[in-house]
């Protein structure tokens, strides 16, 4: 049982990705291809999150706690998921700008009929 | 000296922020000059610490040491190869700059700070992402800069093709970053190591001598996957030319003079630093891997870069053409090969930005980059297409040309068949330059005509009405605008024909490499015959193709490659997927032996 409960963060950590990439393949709607990007990146902060785990360790934080008294769990781990937070809101808010452009210039956010740029 | 490792990414940064806080209230000269000023004081102190490598650097930022062999530390690394990179890309964003100066379109009103702020935080994140000696921190170096690079493409929002190209750019290049921190995660959770070196030791120690397994080989393909995307290598391109058409001039001499080679350069120092041991991966199969794609990259790059008639687009598939060959470089893993690839990328991103800085003024004197209707309209810009000659042949690899001492040095170290894909890529990519000068600049040739029966929809991004990227149409071109490129084509000549420059490039490139020292760097006979054949070969297919257009027309067979071009990002992203399998499978014999 605990086997499986080790391995089940990773296997999710796949599943959300892969299922990200499926739904940015097969967008219809730059919005909802946005969003899936956004999804690519959760997998990223379970996988990370996953690697840091320890079974019966708390958060790692020191103010109510002497370093030594209990296990903690990675906080390098929490330091790059936090990071990547921030990157992730950075690209977003930055892809729904363009989002919103390609809305006024082309009329359509559907990728199908956005297709000048090609051969 | 090591103290001011930090300084090269952070001026940059300091410059952009202040350049955002203070740009409302700047008259335009002033913040443009202060743009150059940042750009120039970083290159001046890039080459500095260069002169000063070795022995290599390392900076702790924050004084976060390593205690008893372990670290969390942020530490940047400054050997011969990080740096000199940073010196490129500094002197490469100068260039861009002064390229700019005064003649880019109006910045909006109270922004008159937003264009030059932008280039330097492009600088910043690309000089951070050279120096860093940990895999976060390349990967937050690497965000970095690829979201400046998208505002950049995406910089005149009022286009419509700008925002669509850069959106596409996005999406394919932040999901491969996202792969590269999904192999981030697994490294770590192998070696409870970040920085480089450790992790390669990790590696070895976790494998005691039984070789890499399943979760070594996904690290190496997720890492790769997002500097393959980055380096735009086969089947990961596909986001590059439609980045490059639509990006301002200025942009697209920094993305295809640096960032994409920054791509490679991050495949070199990764997979020397952290896969070369025995737990990392097996030499073979990563020859294996990065050979087969970078042949893939050059013969798919040479071959579309011949069909094309937008200009700009044509520089961006012979973009990929030459990553392809500095891939295969650094995929053979030898030190004579990193040399020579070394010397390539100099000398390229000289070659290639001039040839942009071209493009751009013809982009602002005619509004239009279509080979076709500009055919013979530019006869008055004497100067520049002699330029544009100069600059094709130098990308053909004509010696004295950095190009052409780059190629020949990694023609001998590749050797064989590899030989011949060099001279090929080459040649077919100086030739297709060499045509639209003769064509555009000389008017030689009948004016090849609309398609006859109907309209293929593969010559819809013909680059014809476009928007000049200045305030109304140039009559003259300022005197800034043409002495870029000149300058930029004869630091591409100091390149090869500077005695000793080859030498000392080498000598640092192998100092940081991982593949012991090679003797020195130079001409050879051979290597000049070769150089002069795909000179050759290049104006004589440009030649045949000016005074016969229908002898090399696209035949049937070119046709389902330019569809694979399809526009489409959600096709990008699944070719995207089909190559992380590829680059698996490649890479697979060694885990499995």
């Amino acid at each position: 049982m605990s086997a499986v409960l080790h391995v089940l963060p990773y296997l999710i950590a796949a599943y959300v990705f892969l299922i990200g990439c499926y739904g940015l393949a097969t967008s219809r709607n730059l919005i909802h291809a946005v969003g899936c990007l956004a999804v690519c990146q959760s997998a990223t902060y379970v996988l990370l999150l996953a690697v840091g785990y320890r079974d019966g360790a708390t958060a790692p934080v020191f103010s109510d706690l002497a370093p030594g008294s209990r296990p903690v769990v990675d906080p390098v781990v929490q330091a790059l998921t936090l990071t990547d937070v921030v990157v992730g809101a950075t690209v977003t808010a930055l892809l729904l700008a363009l989002t919103v452009q390609i809305s006024k210039r082309h009329g359509t956010v559907d990728p199908d009929e956005l297709r000048e740029l090609r051969g | 000296m090591h103290r001011l490792l930090p300084l090269l990414p952070a001026v940059p940064l300091l410059g952009a922020a202040l350049l955002v806080a203070g740009g409302r209230r700047l008259p335009r000269p002033v913040a443009e000059t202060f743009g150059c000023l940042v750009a120039a004081v970083t290159a001046a102190l890039a080459g500095l610490l260069l002169l000063h490598s070795t022995p290599p650097q390392a900076a702790w930022v924050g004084g976060w040491f390593p205690k008893g062999g372990e670290s969390v530390g942020i530490v940047l690394v400054g050997d011969g190869a990080s740096l000199g990179m940073v010196t490129l890309v500094s002197l490469l964003t100068l260039a861009a700059l002064a390229y700019s100066w005064h003649y880019f379109d109006e910045p909006p009103r109270g922004h008159t700070g937003s264009f030059p702020a932008l280039l330097l935080l492009f600088q910043g994140g690309m000089c951070g992402f050279a120096l860093a000696g940990d895999l976060f921190n390349a990967f937050v170096f690497f965000e970095l800069m690829s979201v400046v690079a998208y505002a950049l493409t995406g910089y005149r929002i009022d286009e419509a093709k700008a925002v669509q190209g850069a959106l596409g750019f996005a999406l394919v290049n932040s999901l491969g970053a996202y792969f590269m921190l999904m192999g981030i995660a697994l490294l770590y959770a192998r070696t409870g190591e970040l920085g480089m070196a450790k992790i390669g030791q990790g590696l070895d120690a976790a494998a005691a001598g039984r070789g890499p397994d399943a979760l070594t080989l996904a690290g190496f393909v997720l890492f790769l996957t997002g500097l393959l995307v980055k380096a735009a290598a086969v089947p990961f391109q596909f986001w590059l030319p439609d980045a490059h058409a639509v990006a301002p001039t200025p942009v697209c001499m920094l993305l295809s003079g640096v960032m994409v080679e920054l791509g490679v350069y991050g495949v070199w120092r990764v997979y020397g630093l952290v896969f070369s041991g025995p737990g990392g991966i097996p030499a073979a199969d990563a020859t294996r891997a990065l050979v087969t794609l970078g042949v893939l990259t050059a013969a798919v790059g040479a071959v579309m870069c011949w069909y094309q008639r937008h200009i700009k687009r044509l520089l961006a598939f012979s973009t990929i053409a030459h990553t392809g060959l500095f891939l295969v470089g650094v995929g053979v893993l030898k030190a004579q090969a990193d040399e020579g690839t070394a010397l390539y990328v100099l000398a390229h991103a000289g070659v290639k930005a001039a040839l942009f800085a071209c493009a751009g003024m013809l982009l602002d004197r005619y509004g239009s980059v279509d080979e076709f209707s500009l055919h013979g309209r530019a006869r008055e810009l004497r100067g520049v297409g002699i330029m544009f000659g100069v600059g094709a042949l130098a990308l053909a690899g004509l010696p004295p040309f950095g190009t052409g001492l780059g190629k020949a040095v990694s023609e001998e170290a590749v050797g064989g068949p590899l030989t011949a894909l060099y001279i090929a890529a080459s040649a077919l990519t100086g030739a297709a330059v060499l045509r639209v000068a003769a064509r555009v600049f000389l008017g030689l040739g009948p004016r090849p005509g609309e398609p006859r029966d109907e309209e293929r929809e593969e010559d819809e991004t013909s680059g014809s009405g476009e928007e000049p990227e200045t305030r109304q149409r140039l009559d003259r071109i300022p005197a800034t605008m043409r002495s870029v490129p000149a300058v930029l084509l004869v630091a591409a000549l100091a390149v090869g024909a500077v005695p000793g420059f080859a030498h000392a490039v080498g000598e640092r490139v192998d100092e940081s490499g991982a593949w012991g020292v090679f003797s020195a760097v130079h001409w050879t006979a051979a290597g000049i015959l070769l150089d002069l054949l795909s000179t050759a070969l290049a104006v004589a297919v440009a030649g045949l193709a000016v005074a016969r257009p229908r002898l090399l027309a696209a035949p049937g067979w070119a046709l389902p490659l330019r569809r694979l071009q399809s526009g489409h990002v959600g096709d990008y992203v699944a070719w995207l997927l089909v190559g992380v399998a590829l680059l698996g499978a490649l890479a697979l014999p060694g885990v499995l032996g």
